[in-house]
């Protein structure tokens, strides 16, 4: 099945001002091979593409791709070469249509209309219907993922990369992208693929290279290993998961009844007659493919949309046309799944941002002045209970690493002794030692009584704190159903199954 | 009202009078579709009608003039171009900064050219086309910018729908982030539009102060700037739409012009506000039908763009 090597990479180190991502590196992908790059966020996997797609320049090592040497210098020359990526955050343009985002990516584009005729074949080709006349911004992630690798398979590539593709898939979408990648792969195309997502590896790829703190620190070939011997290579410890202990549920805490709105974000998905209702001491969970109308469902609920005044009760009372403050006065904290910009102002200090969603809670202010050393107090509390690692309470909050950041933000507003928690994406680019902590402390606000909505595109995570199961689909939620007994497959049903796609029809 | 006001003589006067408004409004537009918010239009404009009318003077030669307000304004721009997209500086206060600038620094250039006239530029030779009934005497007895701006207009219309280098600079203003994941140069194409809007801008200016008024006086762009930056929202940045505006704006003007010198009842005043009142209105109506407007825009308008990793 697999051929000659086509790109080798050897001894590649690229080092950044205060961080090594790539030390040394090396490892070999042959024609027709899947080869995984595994590795917990920050392990260096990005980096290192990076340095295959010519996006960024090792400053040491070699590469050889067919035999020759190989140091492309931007995108356009690996493209050249045969090289094509799919990017883990798509690299499209919302306002263009398929069309002209397909010839964006690409070196020599025939006119627009030969263009659409071809993605038109190819897509039938492999099973991913598209239509070249629509809008990007309209699309459904899936679809999107579609154009992206149709814009690939046009350029006839020898090497595909990956990054993380099945992050916004439903399960259904997932089993028809690996069908394409391994018909492409009988075809001779290597795939470099890139997750952190261990049983899809164990299905696809043939060989595995895994990165922890920019070294290899193993290859395997994954369908002989289990998931949870790769994990532990991967984070090289010995993991726990979070202990979840029998609750007492009490009253209802949030009740949602026929929630309706309209997104006040371009190319968003409004909520349409959305109920359900959470009890003290409950987790629900709400999956989705991003886009399904998870953002709109957390500013509902945070206050920062408002709603008719009874399609929200907080404890009873109607809050639907309430702003964030009185929502935080009757007890209820929302994280946003954007970091910086949203859930925190990224040029003020962590005090500032402290400060800026625990004023009403905490009481951090005196006759009207802001109460500087109450909410010193309160940060470093924060950063002291979740282990932010900051050089103190006084940077800026985008000086931050994603993943302290993230601890910082959750723990700030789980730290104001919350009677109903909302957090969208609680661990969206954090560790796997932060992420199991944050569960923890997320489990742990449930079993002192608070209600907690996570809305999570990570499945295992849901299924590992949530004690209900929901599912957002074009801004609609299916009924919650109870997590224990619930199968894969029913879990994709409800975001939605396959989006309409097919499975290839030859190869 | 309109008893003695010649039609034909009304169309003459909004073609010559909307060319340096439509310029400065085609180069804005490819600014702002690469994702740059430029306000110092009427900065550039007015250097670049001051540096034509030097150039002119000078050189005794119309044509050389235009291609010294071009340049002149370019050289302005290159300096938001640098402040904005090298040194990261706010957009909005650096145009600002700009259009404060080019005034004064007209001003000061000037000091020695009022009261002095231009090389005529003289009218494109159509030729018989001239001697048709009324039409000729509207349309076919301009000099050549007027026919040349509405040439741009279409150049750059065709530019951006059909050509890979319209995509592209599309692209870059609608997400910049995607654009340089694909390799292209953000910074280098941004810096490009600019100083391309830079040029028209100039050009506009150059036309003001060369044939429209023409000679030197302080501040004599008088706004045009401004109108050039809203007819580009009123255009919802559509190249085919600018030439509509700039025309409306264009008539509008000429029309309070004429109904003043036609002793109308209207107070002066309120005729002279007319055009600034409509380009108040017009943007009012545009953005107040949220989202169609909106959604017109390039998503990364007025955002800087730093290359990081």
């Amino acid at each position: 099945m697999t051929g000659k090597v086509l790109l080798s990479v050897e001894g590649v180190t690229k080092a950044y001002p205060g961080v090594v991502a790539n030390s040394d590196v090396s490892f070999q992908i042959s024609e027709g091979e899947v080869h995984a790059l595994l590795g917990e966020n920050g392990a260096g996997k990005s980096t290192l593409v990076k340095m295959i797609y010519g996006l960024v320049r090792p400053d040491a090592g070699q590469m050889t791709l067919h035999g020759a040497p190989y140091h492309p210098a931007k995108p356009a020359e690996a493209r050249r070469q045969g090289v094509a990526m799919v990017f883990q955050h798509f690299s499209l343009f919302e306002a263009l249509n398929v069309a002209e985002n397909v010839a964006l990516g690409m070196e020599n584009p025939p006119p627009l209309k030969a263009l659409a005729g071809r993605i038109r074949e190819v897509s039938q080709e492999y099973g991913l219907p598209l239509d070249p006349a629509r809008m990007v911004g309209d699309l459904s992630a899936g679809e999107r993922q579609r154009v992206e690798i149709i814009r690939c398979l046009l350029q006839d590539p020898k090497l595909l990369i990956m990054d993380e593709p099945t992050s916004v898939l439903t399960p259904q979408e997932v089993g028809i992208l690996f069908k394409t990648l391994r018909q492409l792969a009988s075809e001779g195309t290597a795939i470099l693929y890139i997750s952190h997502k261990l049983e899809e590896i164990r299905a696809l790829c043939d060989e595995a290279t895994i990165l922890r703190r920019g070294k290899v620190v193993a290859t395997c070939t994954p369908r002989d290993r289990t998931a949870r011997e790769m994990a532990e290579l991967m984070v090289g410890t010995v993991l726990t998961p979070p202990a979840r202990s029998g609750r007492a549920k009490g009253d209802t805490a949030l009740e949602v009844t026929g929630l309706s709105v309209a997104s006040p974000i371009p190319f968003g998905t409004s909520l349409k007659d959305v109920s359900f209702k959470v009890r003290k001491g409950e987790v629900l969970g709400i999956a989705g493919v991003a886009g399904n109308g998870q953002d709109e469902l957390l500013l509902a609920l945070s206050g920062e949309l408002k709603s008719a005044p009874g399609a929200v009760k907080i404890a009873g009372v109607a809050m639907g046309d309430t702003g964030p403050n009185d929502r935080r006065r009757a007890g209820l904290v929302a994280a946003p799944e954007e970091r910086l910009g949203h859930a925190a102002a990224p040029d003020m200090s962590l005090v500032e941002n402290a400060l800026l969603s625990g004023v009403v809670r905490k009481g951090l202010t005196r006759r009207g002045f802001i109460d500087w050393g109450a909410a010193e107090v309160f940060a470093a509390g924060i950063v002291k209970d979740f282990d932010v690692r900051t050089p103190g309470t006084h940077v800026a909050a985008r000086a931050l690493s994603g993943g302290n950041l993230q601890k910082f933000v959750v723990g700030r507003e789980l730290s104001q002794t919350p009677s109903v928690i909302v957090i969208n994406q609680p661990t969206w680019g954090v560790d796997a030692a932060a992420a199991a902590a944050i569960r923890q402390a997320i489990l742990d606000r449930a079993s002192s009584g608070a209600a907690v909505v996570v809305i999570s595109q990570d499945l295992d995570e849901l299924l590992e704190i949530a004690d209900d199961f929901a599912a957002l689909n074009g801004g609609r939620l299916t009924q919650a159903r109870p997590v224990e007994g619930l199968t894969v497959d029913e879990i994709g049903l409800m975001m939605g199954g396959t989006h309409g796609m097919e499975v290839a029809h030859h190869g | 009202m309109f008893g003695n006001i010649d039609p034909a003589l009304l169309i003459a006067a909004l073609m010559v009078n909307s060319v340096p408004i439509m310029l400065a409004a085609t180069g804005e537009l490819v600014v702002e579709k690469s994702g740059v918010l430029n306000l110092g239009v009427e900065g550039m404009m007015i250097m670049g009608a001051i540096c034509g009318f030097v150039t002119a003077v000078v050189t005794g030669n119309p044509y050389l003039g235009f291609l010294g307000g071009a340049l002149g304004a370019m050289a302005l721009s290159a300096i938001f171009g640098f402040l904005t997209q090298v040194l990261q500086t706010n957009q909005v206060a650096s145009g600002l900064a700009l259009t404060l600038f080019g005034l004064g620094l007209s001003s000061l250039i000037g000091q020695s050219y009022v009261g002095i006239k231009p090389p005529a530029t003289g009218d494109l030779p159509l030729g018989p086309l001239k001697d048709i009934p009324f039409l000729g005497e509207a349309v076919f007895g301009h000099d050549w910018m007027v026919y040349g701006s509405i040439l741009i207009v279409a150049a750059v219309w065709w530019v951006l729908k059909y050509s890979r280098l319209g995509l592209i600079l599309r692209a870059v203003g609608e997400s910049h982030e995607a654009a340089h994941a694909l390799g292209y140069k953000v910074t280098r194409i941004r810096m490009l539009a600019v100083l391309f809007g830079g040029a028209l801008a100039g050009l506009g200016g150059a036309y003001v102060s060369l044939v429209r008024v023409p000679q030197w006086t302080d501040g004599i762009t008088a706004g045009a700037g401004w109108i050039a930056l809203a007819i580009v929202v009123f255009a919802s940045w559509r190249p085919w739409r600018v030439l509509a505006g700039a025309y409306l704006f264009g008539g509008v003007s000429v029309l309070q012009l004429n109904l003043q010198a036609a002793g109308s009842v209207i107070p002066v005043e309120y005729l002279s506000m007319a055009p600034y009142l409509i380009t108040i209105l017009v943007l009012v109506i545009m953005s107040s039908g949220r989202g169609k407007a909106a959604l017109a825009a390039p998503a990364c308008l007025g955002q800087n763009f730093h290359a990081s990793r």
